[in-house]
């Protein structure tokens, strides 16, 4: 190819890149600077350290406390879960399952699950619930979103152990180290900074997720004080008083809105701050 | 006759259908230097990585025959591949330091074989730098990372890991292959100050290195054993003819 033709090349594809980073830049920032403006009048420290009193989705007194905390409880407990299970997980089908059926199997599912709507999780969850004799709670609730992390978490553990380099593996054996030593020691270690990726991305989707909590931890003013006490949400918050004909109450959404927007954020900043620290270790 | 360490009979490695070692039967001396030469793709690596039962952690490897170490077969059901691997120390072609620190790298041995004592640990991994020769320029940077040291610093690291489990026999696969002159000459001189404690097998292409390093010569041609013998007389007279070929530098 004559080089004008491959410069003109190389400079139309570099617009096309441009415009689309641009474009999911912008689109992200304008979700963004939508919820932080709309929410910002509302955004007082009651939102933050009150629950709902009476006649609050009316535009009186009171906060969103009790769906701060019934997020934070549920999406902490589903992580936790899904943090121990999807990291076995993981380590079994790239350390002892290697190249097996059942590997390809267990991620093929898992890549399905992933695109099932969470609605159908938390019907799931709600029959589950039903049959062992649950109300709706942070308990099932729990279980939802632990349902609903559990393939996104695994995926992404498991992409990253994958690359865990062979030789790796080998030195740790040549040592005389057994499977399970090498995978907790060496392959685990290796790929920390993934793993807490991981566990961000499956956080993110649970404490974001609305539907999969509706029927599961249904909905209450209070601060949850038990496992079997039903527990607010703030996707659910933002989809409640976005609900009502109220200017201030649709307000309070957006900022609880930016409530959770801040939760991940912060949370975001916490975990690359970590990986930073912790891919000191690791080797190229 | 030196007297053998490790003993195979009739050895034969198939990977995924491919015959890679060939019946092969061979003594290898007690604390010297065996060099396993041949033209690359011969099968060194593989008989290298089947004396620790190393290749069973590839998929699609089998093997057949005998391996005696102080004369037990390693082959044999039911023996403990962990106790085997810890009787031999092995060097890789590339340095493959674990992702922790220096210190860790070596205690990482002793630690999984259960030592847990903090003051026998320090003590291990300051003999093995040493005797890797790495003490004087890592004393006082133990917490570093280990990826932070230079290649030939990693590859003296590896020797150290190796040693820190008490090993018998050190196996090194083309450990300067991936190093600048200088490291590769401090790796040869570690070995062999190292072989009066180690048995050493020692895979290399590079037939000057196996004169200067081996006192006992293995040639290796498409995963057949053609001939083995004391360095001095395989390297300058040796009877077969593909051993002559080779010595001259007309198959490689």
């Amino acid at each position: 190819m004559p080089l004008d033709k491959r410069k003109l090349e190389e400079d139309f594809f570099k617009v096309l890149m441009v415009a689309s980073t641009l474009l999911v830049v912008g689109s992200l920032l304008s979700v963004f600077a939508m919820v932080i403006l709309k929410g910002a009048p509302a955004l007082t420290i009651s939102m933050l350290t009150q629950t709902p009193k009476g006649g609050y989705y009316l535009g009186k007194e009171g906060g969103v406390l009790n769906a701060i905390a019934g997020s934070l409880y549920m999406t902490s407990g589903a992580t936790a879960i899904s943090f121990v299970t999807s990291l076995l997980t993981a380590l079994y089908l790239n350390e002892y399952a290697y190249r097996s059926k059942l590997a390809s199997f267990v991620r093929q599912s898992l890549d399905i699950l992933w695109s099932v709507p969470s609605i159908i999780y938390g019907a799931f969850g709600f029959i589950i619930m039903v049959y062992l004799g649950i109300r709706a709670s942070l308990l099932g609730g729990m279980m939802a979103l632990t349902l609903l992390e559990m393939p996104i978490m695994t995926r992404a553990m498991d992409e990253v152990i994958r690359m865990v380099p062979r030789r790796l593996k080998e030195a740790s054996y040549a040592l005389g180290a057994t499977k399970l030593e090498t995978a907790f020691n060496v392959v685990a270690r290796q790929a920390l900074p993934g793993i807490l990726i991981g566990i961000l991305l499956g956080f993110g989707r649970a404490i974001g997720d609305a539907a999969s909590v509706l029927f599961t931890a249904g909905y209450t003013d209070n601060v949850p004080s038990s496992l079997f006490d039903p527990a607010a949400s703030l996707p659910l918050a933002v989809f409640f008083q976005l609900g009502t004909p109220f200017p201030e109450v649709q307000q309070r959404a957006y900022a609880s809105g930016a409530i959770l927007l801040v939760i991940v954020l912060s949370l975001s900043l916490a975990s690359r701050l970590l990986a930073k620290r912790m891919t000191k270790y690791v080797v190229r | 006759m030196l007297r053998p360490h490790i003993s195979i009979e009739k050895l034969n490695v198939f990977y995924e259908g491919h015959h890679v070692l060939k019946d092969i039967t061979l003594d290898i001396p007690e604390k010297r230097i065996t060099a396993v030469i041949g033209p690359s793709g011969c099968g060194k690596t593989s008989l290298l990585r089947s004396l620790n039962r190393l290749i069973d952690t590839v998929e699609g490897v089998k093997a057949s025959g005998k391996v005696l170490i102080d004369g037990v077969n390693i082959y044999e059901n039911g023996v403990d591949v962990t106790a085997i691997r810890k009787k031999m120390g092995f060097i890789a072609q590339t340095p493959n330091p674990l992702p922790m620190s220096i210190y860790d790298n070596i205690a990482y041995g002793p630690r999984i074989h259960g030592e847990k004592d903090r003051g026998k640990l320090d003590k291990t991994v300051e003999r093995c730098l040493q005797a890797a020769g790495l003490w004087n320029e890592v004393n006082g940077r133990l917490r570093e990372p280990a990826s932070k040291l230079s290649v030939g610093q990693q590859q003296r690291l590896c020797l150290a890991r190796a040693l820190a489990v008490d090993p018998e026999i050190l196996l090194c696969d083309e450990p300067t292959s991936a190093l600048d002159p200088l490291s590769s000459r401090h790796i040869e001189e570690q070995l062999i100050a190292l072989k009066k404690i180690y048995t050493v097998v020692f895979v290399t292409h590079i037939l000057r290195q196996a004169r200067r390093l081996a006192d006992y010569v293995v040639f290796l041609y498409f995963g057949e054993l053609i001939e083995h013998g004391p360095a001095e007389k395989v390297l300058t007279q040796p009877t077969e003819p593909r051993t002559q070929a080779y010595l001259r530098g007309e198959i490689s």
